[in-house]
């Protein structure tokens, strides 16, 4: 377990002067996570915030080789990149004792939406990667519009507060359960305030042979209308709500990384969020009251499933 | 399957068989790729050659063709020597992704099997699919029979890879007629393929962890276009290099290449442009015209992109009337693709012959040495007349 | 108009080159630092989204305000028993 002082004598490999949004959720995971890494690791990134946000022709933040090629394929982007590295090593282009890792990224529009059949094959396929989703709930990079990781009542600008359907009307896919289901070595959930956590989550994804997932939750300051100070914190509360619990499925057995001692009202995670604001409004109160009857419901089935084999 | 062995130099092989059968022999790095009709039987053959360890390809099935050619940008930009097969909706889904292969300069190589998209629904052959896939930035060699076919893998190679182009090849052939024929080919030794490809030197690999690189990065308008200018002079100067290769194919292995072929075309009055088998059918409706005294000629382009408007106009411009057969329609109310470029090509000629056109063949629908002669013979009523009653039509519909 | 020192395919040849770019003019708010109450946690070198926060041997040694942004992540996360960080606002 590396403490903040052996992580920070580690080079950084994700340099400031990028152009995403002061407060951002993502680079707090990146930086972590290449730490994690080892010396010689490779990345591709789909479109979207991370993306555009770090290379800005000339300039990069990334000091490892890395690629950006479409939205939708980040997964499979990096089957080839990983499949090439196996062929050139076995015909001696590579020396022998070079060890790489391959690192896929993609925000959750990349990955629960339209980057979820190419990920789907490649975990099928078993490629030795990471894949880390960061999930800040919403198509960001394009203005925040709705995505497969909103939760249920958010608004965004494709599912607005109307008078009529007030935010969205539908609940967000369980994609770190979907993606375990393709009995992958290793996924996770993780959250940037637990940096312990989330560095050991890193870690052991990275020496696990196969294809390992990681589904980070993402503060977005612009999407989710907070404060860029209150990111971290933002995160922790989702947490400390059980929207977002900590938990890994590691050769089929699931574990719960923290369980809050008291677990906190959904509320208090919403109001602070100004895409959940009209539910607030009297005739809205019934969505937070079914929002907490979900995460309830789920937090429940999880701790049921909690040192159970899944697969 | 029809797979070869032993080391026989000429054997009856269909499309798909001699194009498995040159992948073999090339050997890829990393081959990406996903079964469609009527390219299957390639990727399965190729599958054949890496079950038995007849290759040491690293073979990703991928889920789709739009991972393939994703799995494959993903493969060449690390340094690997990458090959794909693919036809219509495969290469429609791909779409996207060819702009990026041809856009970050990776020499790719893929064989395309012409067939006709969707809709309606057809598996036979028609040029829709490369047809829309024409200014991807990919270059593209039509072949004519499974010779060609075979012979084009292995120069898509050597020119995808030159230094002075770095882009990617499609070759093409046409689906069922090529692909599931078989003809008799003469087959080039495994080691003369291995000395006349080269090793693959790599313009840039994201696996030199020593020395990091962002490919793909965001460009904002004070690059782009910088960036799209290389590209446009790097694969308008390919030709040359498709000139040489061919010329250095020829010297080894005896067949000529060029980047288009002409057929009694140097006297011909009327002559029809045609791409790919279709240039074999009517070859013989020139010879039956010719020995009745009637001049008539062809030309078959093999290099489609870039388009060799000079070289072309230089062939044509004798001509006083010419019928353009297309092989698919732009949907334009014009004409179809090849049929437009030819026509602008002779724009600058001193005396601009007749450019008519017609849509033929589209989703598999015969295309006879008759109904060659059919075009022949409205071209000379052309001439005769001195008016084109239909500028652009279907060949055979009213 | 023909532009200079463009790269092959637009290839960035060389690894964080973003340091040379400035973004500390978005800021508002700017961090500072009480030394003598750090307590070189690193908490703030963790979460801050612009790699800004230097440490060197160990120890917090103040900010790179060419890429903080201001976002006051830093503040917000120094331990309440410490709270060596305050924004302030950013002279004009």
């Amino acid at each position: 377990m590396a403490t903040l002082k052996e992580l920070s004598q580690i080079e950084e490999r994700f340099t400031g002067g990028h152009r995403l949004c002061a407060g951002c959720g993502i680079p707090p995971i990146m930086r972590l996570i290449l730490r994690a890494a080892g010396e010689h690791v490779v990345a591709t990134t789909a479109t979207g915030c991370l993306e555009v946000g770090t290379t800005i022709y000339p300039y990069t933040s990334w000091r490892i080789p890395w690629i950006h090629s479409a939205f939708e394929n980040a997964a499979a982007t990096m089957s080839g990149i990983e499949s090439a590295y196996n062929v050139l090593k076995r015909r001696g282009k590579i020396a022998q004792d070079r060890e790489i890792k391959f690192l896929a990224i993609g925000g959750d529009g990349g990955t629960y939406d339209i980057g979820f059949q190419a990920l789907s094959g490649a975990l099928e396929r078993g490629h030795d990667m990471v894949y880390v989703c960061y999930d800040n709930g919403a198509y960001m990079n394009t203005g925040i519009q709705r995505s497969g990781a909103t939760p249920f009542g958010s608004a965004t600008t494709t599912s607005p507060a109307g008078s009529v359907h007030p935010g969205k009307q539908q609940r967000r896919k369980d994609l770190t359960r979907i993606v375990a289901a393709h009995r992958i070595p290793y996924a996770a959930q993780a959250s940037p305030h637990n940096w312990r956590d989330l560095e050991k989550k890193a870690q052991k994804a990275f020496q696990i042979k196969g294809a390992c997932f990681l589904n980070v939750i993402s503060p977005c300051p612009l999407g989710w209308y907070t404060k860029p100070e209150d990111s971290i914190e933002d995160a922790k509360l989702a947490v400390e709500t059980c929207y977002w619990p900590l938990y890994e499925i590691e050769d089929g057995v699931l574990k719960i990384n923290y369980k809050p001692k008291e677990k906190k009202p959904i509320e208090e995670w919403l109001k602070k969020q100004g895409r959940f604001k009209h539910l607030f409004k009297e005739e809205n109160r019934h969505i937070i009251e079914e929002l907490q009857k979900e995460v309830d419901r789920d937090w429940e089935t999880l701790l049921s499933l909690d040192g159970k084999r899944l697969f | 399957m029809a797979t070869v062995t032993g080391t026989k130099k000429v054997v009856g092989l269909t499309g798909n068989s001699a194009i498995a059968y040159a992948m073999k022999q090339i050997d890829p790095d990393v081959c990406a790729a996903y079964p469609i009709t009527p390219s299957t039987a390639i990727m399965e053959e190729f599958s054949g050659y890496y079950a038995d360890g007849q290759v040491s390809t690293e073979l990703i099935a991928v889920e789709s063709e739009h991972s393939a050619m994703s799995a494959c940008i993903g493969a060449s930009a690390a340094g690997a020597r990458v090959m794909t097969a693919t036809s219509s909706q495969g290469l429609a889904l791909m779409w996207e992704m060819l702009y990026v292969a041809s856009g970050l300069r990776l020499p790719i190589v893929m064989a395309v099997v012409n067939r006709a998209l969707s809709a309606p629904i057809n598996i036979h052959c028609d040029h829709s699919d490369s047809m829309g896939a024409r200014d991807s930035g990919w270059i593209q060699l039509y072949s004519e029979n499974v010779q060609e076919a075979y012979d084009n893998l292995f120069q898509a190679v050597r020119i995808a890879e030159d230094k002075r182009v770095l882009t990617p090849v499609m070759v093409c052939m046409d689906g069922f007629i090529t692909s599931h024929a078989i003809e008799n080919l003469t087959l080039i030794d495994d080691a003369e393929v291995k000395d006349f490809i080269g090793e693959h030197e790599p313009a840039y690999s994201l696996l030199d962890t020593e020395n990091p690189i962002t490919v793909g990065a965001m460009t904002l308008p004070d690059a782009y276009m910088d960036i799209k200018h290389q590209q446009s002079k790097a694969i308008a100067a390919s030709k040359d290099v498709v000139l040489e290769v061919a010329k250095e194919f020829e010297q080894r292995f005896g067949r000529s290449y060029g980047l288009m072929e002409t057929y009694r075309l140097e006297d011909a009055e009327v002559c029809v442009v045609v791409l790919s088998s279709a240039a074999g059918t009517t070859k013989v409706a020139v010879d039956e015209l010719r020995s009745k005294g009637k001049k008539v000629g062809l030309l078959k382009p093999r290099l489609y992109r870039p388009f060799p408007h000079e070289e072309i106009m230089e062939a044509l411009k004798h001509c006083k009337a010419i019928c353009v057969l297309d092989r698919a329609d732009s949907m334009n109310g014009f004409g179809g693709p090849l049929f437009t470029d030819i026509r602008a090509s002779l724009y600058d000629a001193p005396e601009r012959p007749v450019v008519i056109n017609r849509i033929f063949g589209l989703g598999g629908r015969d295309y006879t040495a008759e109904d060659a002669i059919g075009v022949y013979e409205e071209l000379f009523k052309v001439v005769e007349t001195g008016k084109v009653e239909r500028l652009s039509a279907y060949l055979g519909e009213e | 108009m023909t532009k200079k020192n463009i790269t092959f395919a637009g290839i960035i040849f060389e690894g964080g080159t973003a340091d040379k770019y400035k973004t500390g003019g978005w800021r508002k708010l700017r961090p500072t630092l009480d030394k003598d109450k750090c307590i070189d946690c690193l908490i703030c070198w963790v979460m801050c989204p612009d790699s800004a926060v230097i440490v060197e041997d160990g120890k917090m040694v103040g900010f790179n305000l060419e890429h903080c942004k201001g976002c006051g992540i830093c503040a917000m996360e120094c331990p309440d028993k410490v709270k060596a960080i305050t924004m302030e606002e950013e002279e004009k």
